[in-house]
Parts: structure tokens; sequence; C-alpha cells
């Protein structure tokens, strides 16, 4: 007699199923078959072609009524089932009972809905089935839509909207696209490219409320207030096993049913199968693994022996134009290294995961012709011992070049800016290098490439490189660091002409060798973007050395040093009492007066710096950045008010540049100092920048030091009001933040620039004077803050371990 | 082998590191990638310097004070220094951390 054979669910793997049985042995089964959509089976996978219109439904269905009928199976479409009645072997359908002798459960998987307040809202949807694609067609050119999630479902959803002419905006809670799949750099290709098909793109947004009209989704509103209009909404953060039924009829479960090798639930006459199983701790999303227990699942029903493994997987994004691949595990491990590969011209990057002799991961981006032969290695595990020094460049290539350093500038467009002193682009230098211009001296005296600040000149040789070829001798230039072959100067310029306002872009467009840079390169390029890019780009801590982190001084027992501003060496009683009794509190073993007039507490335990930093912003005290390559203090004598030698308010002068100044980054350490008559008690003349009052006005001279090398400084100018004398401090810091090589102090770089080209630049040309001032403002309005105030509000709970079991255990 | 939870991968910013206090010294747990940690001795074997406090880059991270670079993966001190720093297994489920708790328990008097 015919077994009885149930199967809940018409979904990719059970249909699957359904091919193996029928197939094998068409007369062993009498078949039931529910499904709660009101249809058969579909290529669920295939709905992003349909919804970007390459593709119609009736295309993307599998098996239609006439291929249920030929083998004989009872299809139950559009009927729920209320239950599985275990003991009895019955399913229990809205319109009828149906017994059993085995059963399948395919129920698949319900899309995780946010419970942001409005989730209810008409016009919020997921991106699962039919219907949704349905409405996210119907919108059109006039419409807007938001996309909460900026995974694959998420971003094909987007990309097939986009394609309709719908203004989409992606909102994404992580750093970058796809993180689960791609790397940061992936990530940044990916985003570009979207971007470039019209795409918005937001990251690290958090999702505060969905808004509503009249019951209709209006807007999604974000927590740090920016409100995104929207006639549709589409949630696309995740899936969730479907396994109400059999948890109700009492089937082992976790995230998903429990199920063995065989695709057996903890029931012996009922397998489960696709996206509602957990096998082995591990739930599934892909099709590739639910067509593997198809199989598994119609052996074991046929009695014959078959057993589900887990397998290594790969994923492609199904959005035209975005060529991306990634395979195997990037996490966890021991004893992996990378080899990455990326040549910004053709915007391609690649990046294998090697661990012992074996490709364990693997992610490509703008060139995936490679990709099967690589996920083929990784799956069979091959040793790649012999191939390594080559292996990136794919199975044609076995012992090719390597890739050209010269990439980078040999890819910019002609209208690229090399010289941005004096405007002079890539073309015009390869047009001088045709006419004649053999090298350096003669391109600059051609077209004035380089001859202004000069920190172009690595950029002017290599476009030489590049043009003459073996023709040109390069001079050796000293690159940042390992990461790269680019000097400091290339990569300060190549920013700007760039636009490069991300670490992942630098790390891309400039060719990086290694996935996230390294502790010599990640500091100057995180300076050089934020000088560049003052609103664009965000400060990243973690590219810091630890007291720009920590906003305090390392000592070499691992405790910090403390040092609140003391504005141009003034304080008050209330002041030091303040810093008397922090001391007292938090058993300060050293306190010391520093040379630039104010005071250390030494030996403050890192997890105590947010107290004791709240403790002195009560008092007033703020952040004396004696940490940091940025303003240190402005040091005065008594001036006017007290000295009787005095010529112009020193002390008043001295306050006001440092509140002007405090806060700002520059490439190295900023000194200033400010003496009220030539006696000089503030010793100005051996700072980076120094003011002289005498009575005529004020003299500004820069470029000392009085460290590892000491140097009297040079007379900038002497301007008559203490107004002009501002502007051109300000004026002179910019120039340095602009042009200056990270680490190196201003003397190092007016070495490089001369003292005419400042004078030029800051003085005589009142109208780049200016400019320069602009800028500056500009970018103290980002960052003219107190950085203790701050981390004591948002990143208080940083400063604490995040576990300590040193605790628990004096129970 | 059995594991603690520590906390969520959220709380160790992205290429940086948060500290586990317990008996036999602290232990930096290290976020390289999204979703990638390691966990080693806070201790840089040259002059103690605190690792957590360093610039983790690849799967690498700089102790702070002298500019040692370490291997998190082996633990071996690179380029032309010479030194080792024990890393402990950790692993991540559902974006919680997990520690080996042989990292963070007591050893016996024995």
């Amino acid at each position: 007699m015919k077994q009885r054979l149930v199967v809940i669910g018409a979904g990719m793997a059970s249909g699957r199923v359904l091919e193996h049985l029928t197939d094998a042995a068409p007369d062993a089964f009498d078949i039931t078959l529910f499904n709660a959509e009101p249809r058969g089976n579909y290529n669920r996978i295939m709905l992003s072609p349909v919804l970007s219109g390459e593709k119609t439904y009736e295309e993307i269905v599998t098996h239609d009524d006439a291929w249920y009928a030929e083998r004989g199976i009872a299809c139950r479409f559009g009927e729920k089932v209320a239950k599985i009645d275990c003991e009895m072997k019955v399913v229990e359908g809205e319109h009828g009972h149906r017994p059993y002798d085995k059963l399948v459960i395919a129920t698949g998987s319900n899309p995780f809905i946010i419970p942001l307040p409005g989730h209810d809202l008409d016009g919020v949807i997921a991106y699962r089935d039919l219907e949704d694609t349905q409405q996210m067609m119907d919108m059109g050119p006039d419409n807007k839509v938001v996309v909460i999630g900026g995974g694959l479902l998420g971003l094909e959803a987007a990309a097939g909207m986009a394609a309709h002419g719908v203004d989409v905006t992606v909102v994404h809670i992580m750093g970058h696209l796809m993180e689960r799949q791609l790397d940061e750099a992936a990530g940044y290709l990916l985003k570009k490219s979207l971007e470039d098909k019209g795409i918005n793109i937001c990251l690290q947004a958090n999702s505060k409320e969905i808004l509503g009209q009249d019951g209709k989704v209006r807007a999604l509103l974000l927590d740090d207030g920016t409100e995104l209009p929207c006639d549709l909404l589409v949630m696309a953060v995740g899936i969730r096993p479907n396994t109400a039924l059999a948890q109700e009829a009492g089937l082992a479960t976790g995230r998903g049913i429990h199920v063995d090798d065989q695709m057996l639930t903890s029931d012996p006459d009922i397998y489960a199968v696709g996206e509602c199983v957990e096998h082995n701790g591990e739930v599934f999303g892909l099709v590739a693994p639910l067509y593997d227990q198809a199989k598994v699942a119609a052996h074991a029903l046929l009695d014959k022996e078959a057993a589900f493994e887990q397998k290594t997987l790969s994923t492609k994004l199904k959005v035209t134009g975005c060529d991306l691949f990634s395979a195997g595990d990037f996490a966890d491990g021991p004893g992996r290294e990378d080899i990455v590969f990326r040549d910004p011209s053709r915007g391609v990057y690649k990046r294998l995961v090697i661990e012992q002799d074996r490709l364990i991961g693997a992610v490509m981006y703008g060139d995936t012709a490679d990709s099967g032969w690589f996920f083929g290695l990784i799956k069979d595990g091959t040793s790649i011992e012999d191939m390594r020094e080559t292996l990136i460049f794919g199975p044609a290539y076995q012992g090719g070049d390597t890739a050209d350093p010269l990439s980078a500038v040999a890819a910019l467009p002609p209208e690229a800016e090399i010289c941005g002193c004096n405007g002079i682009c890539k073309g015009d230098i390869v047009e001088a290098i045709h006419s004649g211009a053999g090298d350096l001296g003669a391109v600059r005296a051609s077209t004035k490439a380089s001859a202004s600040c000069g920190t172009c000149s690595g950029l002017v040789e290599q476009v030489l490189q590049v043009t003459l070829g073996d023709a040109f001798q390069m001079p050796a230039a000293q690159p940042i660091c390992g990461c790269t072959d680019l000097t400091h100067e290339d990569v300060r310029r190549l920013i700007k002409g760039q636009e490069l306002k991300s670490q992942a872009a630098v790390w891309q467009e400039l060719g990086w060798n290694t996935p996230n840079g390294c502790h010599v390169c990640r500091p100057a390029i995180n300076y050089y973007l934020l000088a560049d890019w003052p609103l664009d780009y965000q400060d990243d801590p973690q590219s810091r050395f630890v007291n720009e982190r920590k906003h305090a001084n390392i000592q070499k027992d691992g405790t910090f040093s403390v040092v609140p501003r003391m504005w141009g060496g003034i304080t008050t009683p209330e002041e030091l009492r303040a810093i008397a009794d922090a001391a007292d509190k938090y058993d300060v073993p050293t306190v010391k007066v520093t040379g630039g007039q104010r005071i250390d507490l030494l030996g403050v335990k890192g997890e105590d710096l947010p107290a004791i930093w709240s403790d002195l912003n009560r008092a007033g005290l703020v952040s004396g950045h004696a940490y940091s390559k940025g303003l240190r203090t402005v040091k005065t004598c008594v001036g006017t008010d007290h000295c009787r030698f005095g010529t112009q308010d020193s002390t008043g002068l001295g306050i006001k540049l440092e509140k002007i100044l405090w806060g700002s980054w520059t490439p190295h350490k900023l000194k200033l100092a400010v003496s009220g008559c030539p006696r000089n008690c503030a010793e100005a003349t051996c700072k980076d920048i120094g003011v002289v009052c005498v009575d005529s006005g004020y003299q500004i001279s820069i470029g000392g030091a009085a460290g590892m090398d000491v140097k009297e400084t040079e007379l900038l100018c002497q301007v008559q009001t203490e107004g002009e004398a501002i502007e051109v401090v300000m004026a002179v810091t910019q120039a340095y933040r602009e042009g200056g090589k990270y680490l190196d102090r201003l003397y190092k770089w007016l070495g490089k620039v001369g003292m005419d080209w400042v004078k030029a630049q800051v003085v005589d040309d009142l109208e780049n004077r200016t400019a320069l001032v602009a800028r500056f403002e500009l970018s103290q309005s980002i960052y003219r803050k107190d950085p203790w105030a701050e981390h004591v509000k948002e990143k208080a709970q940083t400063y604490a371990p995040i576990a300590d079991f040193t605790l628990e255990a004096a129970e | 082998m059995s594991w603690i939870d520590i906390g969520h991968i959220d709380e160790v910013p992205l290429r940086g590191a948060r500290l586990v206090k317990t008996h036999i010294g602290c232990i930096a747990v290290f976020r390289t990638a999204e979703a990638e940690v390691y966990a080693a001795t806070n201790s840089c074997p040259h002059k103690g310097g605190p690792l957590s406090e360093g610039i983790v880059h690849g799967q690498s991270v700089t102790c702070p004070l002298h500019n040692w670079v370490f291997d998190l993966n082996t633990g071996e001190a690179q380029g032309a220094d010479d030194g080792h720093i024990t890393t402990y297994p950790v692993r991540l489920e559902d974006g919680r951390i997990l520690l080996d708790d042989s990292a963070v328990t007591r050893r016996s008097a024995a």
C-alpha cells in the first residue's frame, strides 16, 4: 500500500524534495502539499530580476499546475495549516484533516521586522514574496523609497527600484555595506557604484521611528534627527526560521527546527528542510545548502543512505554592473594571512585569505572572472604552496608580473590636478613632457608645476616616469610605510586632487597593499583626511596613537598624565583648589609644573580618567591637549598689566590666540609664545610660532624649536594691530596644516617650502590670507571643543574593562 | 573547553580593543574586522606596554610604548623584534564574544 506523505510549504527546498521523490519512485507515496501562499513553487531568488524588470513572474515559476497534476500531487494552496498532531499523525488544515505516514516540514522563514514605532503603518513592507515585489514594482520616478538594511536583499531591492527611476535611499546600521560578505575595501567600491546608479546610501545610521500620516508611512526618522521622506519603506534586515508549527507540535527547536544529518526532526516520522531548520547550530538562507538538504531528505524518505554536510558558501550580488564575489571564511581562526591586490584604474579589489597553504576565503570586486577557480581552491582545500606568489593573478597568470606601483598615478585622468598652488593638471604636465621637458626642473620651468610649495614634486616625477618610461630615472623617494609606494606628499596631493574622503577610499584608490594600513600610515592618513575634509571626514580614534585616543599622556607604567588648560598661563585660586582636590581624590603621586606654564597630574589610572575630567570640568577646566599633534599652549609674559618694560598686552594676546587655536590638529605639536617686549621672557623665539611685542606693533616669527633640534625663529613679518597679528598666526597655522608632512614640526615644513613662499601666501597676498583664515575657522567649527567633556558624556564606559572577573571570585 | 560570555562585539570599537580583568592578569580582546575578534595578554613582553591601547591593523597590534608589532594569530612579534604574547581561544556567536574559560579562571595552587 502507498504511504501517505504530507508536505507543508511549497518553497524551493520542498519543491526539490518532490522532484527527487517523484523522479526516483513515482509510486512510493500518496502526496498532499499544503501552501499558505495561493500558488505553487517559484524561484524566490529570482524575485530581484522580476523587480528590476529583467524577468516576469511567469518565467520564474518552477512548478506549474500541470507539473503537480502529472505527478498526482494533491495541492492545497492558499490553505494554512493550523496544527500538527504527532500522536495521531494528522495535519489539520483550515479546510480539513489529512493523516500522514511521513511528514515534511518546509515552512521557510519570516522576514524580521524591527519593532520600531510605526512598523505597522501601511506602506511598511518586507522583501519576501511576490506581493512585496509587486508593491515595489508599483513605485515610479515620482516616488521616494527607503530601504532599511544594506545586506544582499536590501541592496537588490534598492537597485531593482532604482532601475525604474525611483528615488531610493538605503539606511544601514554598520560602517560598510554587506559587512557579512565583504570587507571594507570591497564595501567602499560597492557603495561607490551604487551611488553612481543614483542610490543614496546612509551608513552608520540608526533608525529611530517610522513617521506616518493618516495611517500611511511618511518618513523614516534617524536618531541623529535626519528625516528621510518616503512613500514606501522596505525592511530587509534578515530572516527568522518559521518554527511556530513545529514548536507547537512539540518538536525540538532552537533558532530553527533541529534536524540530524538525515534531515530528521526529533520525531522519527517528521523531516524538515529549508530555511526553517537548524543543523549543527547553523541556519540557512542561501539556496545551495537547501538543495543539498532536499536531496538528503528525499533519499531518507526512500530509505536510501545520505547525509547532509555543511559546505563553504559563496555570494554574488544580482545587481547589474556591481561585480562582486565573496566566499569562505574571514572571521576567526589562527595563523592566517592576506594577499591583497588593488587596481585603482579599473576599480578592482581582490583579497585572498590563506591559512596553512590553503585558501580559506576570497573577496573580489570589479573583476570576478576567476571567482570559480578560487572557489574551487577553497572547497577542495588545494595546497597553494607552489603558486602563492602569483595566486592572486588567477589561473591564467601563474608566473606573471607584480602590480605596477605607479598605477595610481597612471590611472589619473588628464584633468586631475597635480599642483594645487598653480592649478596644473596631469594633462598639462604630459603635454609639457611631450614638448620636450624631460626632468623635474624642465617641467617646473615650462608649467610651473611644483614650482611653489614643492610638495607635489613626487607626483610630477611619477607623471614623468609614467609618460617617459625607462627614459626617466626616478629619484628614490621614501614611501610612507610598507603599505604603499607613495610618499606623504604624493598621498596628500592625491587626497585633495581625487577628493578622497575616507580611509577606505585612500586604501583602494591609491592601491594600498594591506587590508587597512598599519600603525605608521593610519595616523598620518587620518590626519590628512580630517585636515582636508573637516566637514566630510569623521576623525577615527582607532587610527590615533593612544595619547590622542585617550586624551592623556601614557606613562611607562601604563598610567596617564592629566594636564588641564590654563589659558595663556593664567589661573585662579578656584582652579588651583580644584586641581589640588582632584590630586587628593585620585591619589595622584606626582604634581609637576610643566614648561608650558601649567600643572601636570602624573600617575592617573586609565579607568579614573573620565571621573577626574568630570571633576576638573566642573571647575571650568578643559583639556590642555598636552598629548596632541595639535596646539599645545601659548606661553606668555605678564606684559603691560604689571611689567614696567611691557609694550603691549602680551598676556591678553596669548589668551586670545589660545582660545582661537585650541583643539586644532596639526602635522606635529604646535607651541606658541607671546613676549611683551624684546627681553622676550616668554622665550617666543624658540617656538613654532612666536610673537614679540614692540612699541610699533607685533613681530611674528616662525620655525623655532627647542627639542631634538634647537632653532631660533625667522621673522615672518611685523604688523601694527593685534587683530592683524591674530590673522597672520591663523593663516600660517592653516598653511602648515594643509601642506605639512605628518610628524614634521613647523620648522621642517618651513625648510621645504621656504620663507619666501610662506611670506607670499600669508603676508603679501591678502586675499589668500583671508581664505586660509576662513578654512581654519571652518575646521575649528568642528574641532574647537573640549574632548574631555565629550568623553565623559559619551564614552566613559569604554575606559572601564569590558568584563572583570577579579570581582566575582570574592564570593 | 567551556566558553564565557564577556560582552557584545559592538562594545569593542572596530580596529580597537577592550580589557578583561582576571586573577591571572589582564587580557585584551581585539576586534580586527566587523566580525573578527582575538584575545591575548595585555602585556607586551618588551616593557610591559598595554597592548589594548595599541593601534590594531590587519590581524596585528602595535604596542603603544615602543611599536613592537604582534601577529594576533600566532602571538609572535614581527620584524626584527623577538618575543611572544600568549593568545587565548575566543569566538563569536550571534554577536556575543565568548572567551575560553581557562583564560579567566584562577589556576590551582598546585
